[in-house]
């Protein structure tokens, strides 16, 4: 079951792959942050990614979303393959390579606009005007983000005024409101409350299946809850990945052991 | 002794802050006091009229109209020209620019908000009066115009630095999120960063206002001063702060001219004040989180 290498995985009881990542190498000037990573995240599942910090998890996420682009003086080397395409490949939109792979971050950041405008804004710049369909974008994403209840009336006020655990919904419906396939969290539920992480994670629960989840996490009890498939970063590399369930309870490598045992990290 | 020393430096710096205070409720005063008279004799009314003669030897005539139209026509349109290029030049160096152009456009921009406006005066009577002139093919070059392009030559400094601040103080993190829903980095910047930092671009475009309804020195230089009621830019106008620093100087005390020059100054303190007021208002108002 274990998917490291960049041959193909033979298909029998294997899911359908969503990201195919291929020797993919990380720099941030000269500093390589990651080494020759090779995984295929399967559709559909929710997929963690654990490590401890600066192991490159993070940066990993960003490379799926090509979110280190912004960052001067990067360069990335190798192949990711979502819906057979290359992302880094020169002709590709990055434009609609984020539509497809949405993203929600570490700290809570909502726009400082009215609930409404944080979720249409999205289909508003993917050319949606019309205000109906809007409306019904907007609600269909608050509702599948289990935030709808409880901003159904107050659409119109600042989505800077809902507590912590409200905003990361806010955020969570504003990135499924483009309709993506993908959805990268990074330590969504790091800066929240102990109660508001367990809304986040049975929405995560919930979005299983519609969703191809990719998720970042600090929280070792978080993964194995969350999660159907973990791989463990360490110093840069990917040194194992497979089902959650055995990564937890037979780890192969010894890494791993000794990290989700906490012996360090 | 601890808590004794602590009340004087307490005082002390309740004292500093309140001077300012103090002064300008002492200007108010002033100028309450030395244009009052003005309304007794010869009266308000006179103040309404079209016509600024205030020493005509046949009929004084105080009519501020063509003063408050003038100081109107100039400021609107150094407003109108200044805005836009401000924004538009504090995006450029905040969003787009590279940091090498960056450390080069900053230090200009502050060079030139910090030239004496003397300088900018002589720099239009030999570069903007003659320029209007030969465009517009008109006899003399000192018009309403040339003060507005002055006037916007010195407030955008002020708003393109200001500016700036406010939207490169926008956390990334709302620039991010707009990136990751595939916004392009333009429509971040027009629909999500300028936004954000509204509040201080209006802040800045106040403070660019009123460092043009207050400018004296270079209108003076270039607008022509004659003191007609128009809308036209392409003639002569006179604002009230030249006005009044032109024929300050030799009023004789205490006469009507002296007095009318007083109320000048007032409607031109009101009408800042009033712009500050505005100002403020605005900025609660777009103030969302």
């Amino acid at each position: 079951m274990v998917m490291i290498g960049n041959q193909t995985p033979p298909q029998i009881d294997e899911p359908e792959i969503e990201i195919d990542v291929q020797n993919l190498d990380f720099y941030y000037g000269k500093h390589q942050a990651l080494h020759d990573i090779c995984m295929s995240v399967p559709k559909g599942m929710v997929t963690a990614l654990i490590g401890p910090s600066g192991c490159g998890k993070s940066t990993f996420l960003r490379t799926l979303n090509r979110m280190n682009d912004i960052i001067g003086g990067t360069r990335v080397e190798g192949k990711i393959v979502i819906q057979s395409k290359d992302i880094y490949a020169p002709n590709i939109d990055v434009v609609m390579l984020r539509k497809r792979v949405g993203m929600v971050f570490q700290k809570p950041n909502p726009f400082p606009k009215s609930i409404f405008e944080n979720v249409a804004y999205g289909p508003r710049i993917h050319g949606i005007k019309n205000r109906a369909q809007l409306q019904e974008i907007v609600e269909r994403s608050l509702v599948r983000a289990a935030i709808w209840d409880e901003v159904k009336d107050r659409l119109h006020i600042s989505g800077l005024e809902l507590s912590g655990g409200q905003q990361q919904r806010l955020c969570i419906a504003r990135a499924l409101a483009v309709d993506p396939d993908i959805l990268l969290m990074d330590e969504p539920a790091s800066a929240l409350d102990p109660r508001s992480t367990q809304r986040i994670e049975d929405l995560i629960a919930e979005l299983r299946g519609d969703y191809t989840i990719v998720i970042v996490t600090h929280n070792m009890q978080q993964a194995a809850r969350v999660s159907d498939y973990t791989a463990f970063f360490y110093e840069g590399h990917l040194i194992e990945f497979g089902k959650t369930e055995r990564i937890f309870t037979k780890p192969n490598n010894k890494q791993t052991e000794d990290y989700i045992t906490g012996r360090f990290g | 002794m601890q808590k004794w020393k602590e009340k004087a430096v307490k005082l002390g710096l309740l004292g500093a802050s309140s001077t300012s205070i103090l002064i300008v409720l002492l200007i108010f005063f002033y100028l309450i006091k030395e244009a009052l008279p003005f309304a007794l004799d010869p009266g308000l009314s006179s103040l309404s009229g079209s016509l600024w003669a205030p020493t005509s030897m046949l009929k004084e005539s105080f009519g501020i109209l063509p003063l408050l139209t003038g100081s109107l026509l100039v400021t609107a349109m150094a407003t109108i020209i200044a805005i836009p290029v401000g924004v538009i030049a504090a995006i450029y160096i905040s969003e787009i620019a590279r940091p090498a152009e960056r450390e080069v456009l900053k230090p200009f921009i502050e060079l030139l908000a910090a030239l004496p406006s003397v300088v900018i005066g002589f720099f239009g009577l030999v570069v903007f009066v003659p320029l209007v002139k030969s465009v517009f093919g008109l006899s003399t070059g000192l018009t309403a115009l040339t003060g507005a392009l002055l006037l916007a030559l010195m407030a955008i400094p002020t708003i393109i630095s200001i500016s700036e601040d406010a939207i490169s103080s926008v956390p990334s993190s709302y620039k991010q999120a707009s990136l990751a829903l595939g916004a392009s980095k333009l429509e971040t910047i027009f629909k999500i960063t300028v936004p954000a930092a509204l509040s201080g671009i209006v802040a800045s475009i106040t403070l660019g206002i009123g460092r043009v309804i207050g400018e004296t020195m270079a209108v003076l230089m270039v607008t022509g001063n004659a003191a007609v009621v128009t809308m036209n830019p392409l003639t002569s106008v006179r604002t009230m702060t030249a006005t009044i620093a032109a024929e300050m100087g030799e009023v004789a005390f205490g006469s009507h001219h002296y007095r009318a020059l007083f109320w000048v100054a007032l409607i031109l303190l009101g009408i800042t004040f009033a712009l500050n007021i505005l100002a403020q208002k605005a900025l609660s108002k777009y103030k969302l989180g």
